[in-house]
């Protein structure tokens, strides 16, 4: 059967899935739309379900692209998509308003079940359902209690999905009930007011408060997270937090990952005979796949904290105090979560825009959060800062080197709310934005939950930007492998007659070649031909060839350097690296890499758009290139102004 | 009677009329009815957006979409 799983949010229904399908679920896309589609599979005896996590909803009646989802499945019944049963997950806390939702796709006469979740919140509050009263208004529905989040209710539920009734029934409010026309608003509100007018006589008869329903813990935290001062200190507390934990421990699997990849690579071009395959397998396959792997602990890292603050609750709170300071620049309180998500890689963020109706608020949230300096932005900002900032303290405790650091993050915070602010005239649009937000009581964090969503998130990067990166970093490896003509055969020759080149030893020889093969192929004259262009930024030509390699994922510029450079690619590679960049002089004599050069490249590197990873996912948001390609050109242009503006001012 | 966007916080209402506007479908989908009682529980710093308790659930509205809710004081 293909069960469909509906609920408002913040029932729990992530829970229930979670429960159901354990680990035997997948991410993909509902077919012609973006929004995430989670299915897995239950399997009971000899009979193999899908279920389907469809997004929350209030109503079938949509107001963001999340819930239109639910309104297109519904509408059409001749879809093969169309599910063979439902389970409706209802929070037992709030069964009126749950009723309603639940009430429409009753009568739509689909086979159900109707799960009572947080049945164990609901007693704690003193409030007393009459199931079978509920059942005698619904019948041909088996009503099931459950508590997901402890892991309650499974064997119940399974039990009733076995013994599903699949006649047809009486209908609740409506016979023949017909889902309204999407742009009918009166119908729509006509429909929903004298549902709820029923359902307010049911309720009266099946459900006994007994204590006023309010949760005074979550109240009196609440006092704390909404404060003027401490709310807004809490915030930053906890951002600090996470940051020292993306910073500090990432590092650590990051550089066994790298390692691991390096001496992959070598092996393998050890046991390949020599040639193009050998070449293309490691020195383009090998290490593209490790550029996207490497990322994967520091944003399993903060995707991991993201979701406890949204289990717990808190991240409701923050969109609620962020709102309003949002609001001038154009933005939703809700756009704090992409924007927070950027830190670890824009892609997922740009998903997460989806709960954003109001479009001009979302076209300008996806708009500037790749300025949100993402973690593969992270190795070129250390490795410049190394070269070019000094290792002094001031006051004794604060050190020059990480408050740059600091400084390039809080450039791209600028710039996000500087450009927004420009959006909010430029975009026009009638439609008003809104809020409307439900604030769910703090509860203590599900670990499974937590572990599967990091676990969907990764795949997403993995398999979004992982293609692209990978696609790229090929095309570059054919690039810079070959040149035109025999250029590189004839510089290889000149090279291996000179002197100086005779007296270097095996290892040194290798390397040598490398430097030459590349400055002469195809990518070592593009990098040459746009030298003029970027020499007032204070750029030559091998700057240039990382700033073309970076366009395939920002962190390539590392290993792009130090093969330009000649420098062996292992553990040492970045001290090695940096001392050799210390050294190095341009064709006038000068050093290369000064303050004035290495700030500018680095705020290149804060503005640039050099994602074609996120420009893919941007275009499949907005269903069109006009959006990425405006983004590119915006992005470029200011990137290109600021660093030159910063090179001709420390120059 | 008061529109909710002035109402101070701790005061038990009920909702007397609800304006028509953009979000109007959207806000009586929440459950945002006439005669549902709800109470402001807390305001966010600058007093915008504000949290109310409708029927046991804690809500945020944006000032300006509360300005179309018109409230009572109940006993």
């Amino acid at each position: 059967m293909k069960i469909a799983l509906f609920g408002n949010p913040n029932t729990g229904k992530s829970s229930v899935f979670n429960l159901l399908t354990g680990l035997r679920q997948q991410v993909g896309n509902f077919a012609g739309s973006t929004v995430d589609k989670r299915e897995g599979f239950l399997a009971i005896g000899k009979a193999k379900h899908s279920i389907t996590d469809f997004p929350g909803a209030y109503s079938v009646y949509p107001r963001s692209k999340d819930e239109k989802i639910v309104y297109d499945l519904l509408t059409n019944k001749n879809q093969e998509i169309y599910p063979d049963a439902a389970l409706f997950v209802v929070d037992a806390t709030n069964l009126e308003r749950n009723l309603l939702f639940f009430t429409q796709v009753y009568d739509l006469n689909i086979p159900m079940i109707l799960v009572l979740n947080m049945w164990d919140l609901s007693a704690k509050r003193k409030i007393e359902i009459d199931i079978e009263k509920l059942q005698e208004a619904f019948p041909g529905v088996q009503i099931v209690t459950s508590n997901a989040r402890l892991g309650f209710g499974k064997t119940r539920i399974i039990q009733a999905i076995q013994n599903i009734n699949l006649e047809a029934r009486k209908s609740f409010f409506i016979k023949d009930y017909l889902i309204a026309e999407i742009n009918d608003q009166e119908k729509q509100i006509t429909e929903t007011t004298l549902r709820y007018q029923k359902i307010k006589k049911l309720i009266y008869e099946v459900e006994k408060i007994n204590e006023v329903k309010t949760d005074v813990f979550s109240r009196k935290i609440d006092k704390i997270i909404v404060h003027p001062i401490w709310g807004y200190a809490i915030f930053i507390v906890v951002l600090l937090i996470i940051f020292q934990f993306i910073f500090s421990f990432a590092s650590i699997p990051m550089e066994l990952i790298d390692g691991v990849f390096t001496n992959f690579a070598a092996y393998t071009s050890q046991i390949l005979p020599t040639g193009v395959f050998n070449n293309l397998i490691c020195h383009g396959i090998i290490p593209g796949i490790g550029g996207v792997v490497v990322f994967i602990p520091q944003i399993a890292l903060l995707f991991f904290f993201i979701a406890i603050l949204e289990e717990t609750g808190y991240l409701a709170r923050v969109v609620f105090i962020m709102d309003r300071l949002m609001r001038p620049f154009g933005l939703n309180g809700k756009s704090v979560v992409p924007l927070l998500s950027s830190f670890a890689c824009a892609i997922p963020a740009v998903m997460a825009t989806r709960t954003i109706s109001n479009w001009k608020e979302r076209m300008i949230t996806i708009f500037v959060a790749p300025f949100m300096s993402c973690s593969a932005r992270i190795p070129v900002y250390t490795l410049l800062i190394s070269l070019v900032i000094p290792k002094i303290y001031y006051f004794g405790f604060i050190n020059l080197q990480g408050f740059v650091l600091f400084s390039l993050y809080s450039l791209g915070l600028v710039a996000v709310l500087v450009v927004s602010f420009i959006m909010k005239f430029i975009i026009h649009n009638e439609e008003k934005g809104f809020l409307l937000l439900e604030l769910p009581s703090y509860k203590n964090p599900r670990w499974t939950n937590i572990g599967i969503s990091i676990i969907e998130k990764i795949k997403l990067f993995i398999f979004d930007a992982g293609k692209v990166i990978l696609a790229i970093s090929i095309i570059l490896w054919a690039l810079a492998s070959y040149g035109p003509g025999n250029s590189i055969e004839e510089e290889l020759v000149k090279t291996k007659e000179l002197k100086s080149f005779s007296l270097l030893n095996k290892v040194e020889k290798e390397r040598e070649l490398a430097s030459v093969k590349l400055e002469a192929s195809y990518i070592g004259r593009m990098g040459k031909f746009i030298e003029p262009v970027i020499s007032p930024l204070g750029y030559d030509w091998k700057i240039g060839i990382s700033l073309i390699t970076s366009f395939a994922a920002r962190e390539v510029f590392v290993g792009s350097l130090a093969t330009i450079y000649a420098v062996q690619d292992d553990g040492a590679t970045k001290t090695r690296l940096i001392d050799r960049l210390k050294r190095d002089r341009n064709s006038k004599g000068e050093k290369t890499y000064t303050l004035a050069s290495g700030v500018s490249l680095m705020i290149f590197y804060v503005f640039a758009m050099q994602c074609m990873s996120t420009l893919a996912v941007v275009k499949r948001e907005t269903n069109s290139w006009k959006w990425p390609l405006i983004q590119l050109l915006v992005m470029g242009i200011i990137a290109y102004l600021s660093a030159y503006l910063a090179f001709q001012l420390l120059h | 009677m008061i529109k909710l966007a002035s109402l101070k916080t701790g005061i038990k209402t009920e909702i007397i009329s609800i304006e028509n506007s953009s979000i109007y479908s959207k806000l009586v989908e929440m459950g945002f009815l006439v005669g549902s009682t709800l109470e402001v529980v807390f305001k966010a710093p600058f007093g915008d957006p504000i949290a109310i308790e409708l029927n046991g659930i804690v809500i945020s509205l944006r000032k300006d979409e509360a300005a179309f809710i018109k409230v009572r004081e109940t006993k």
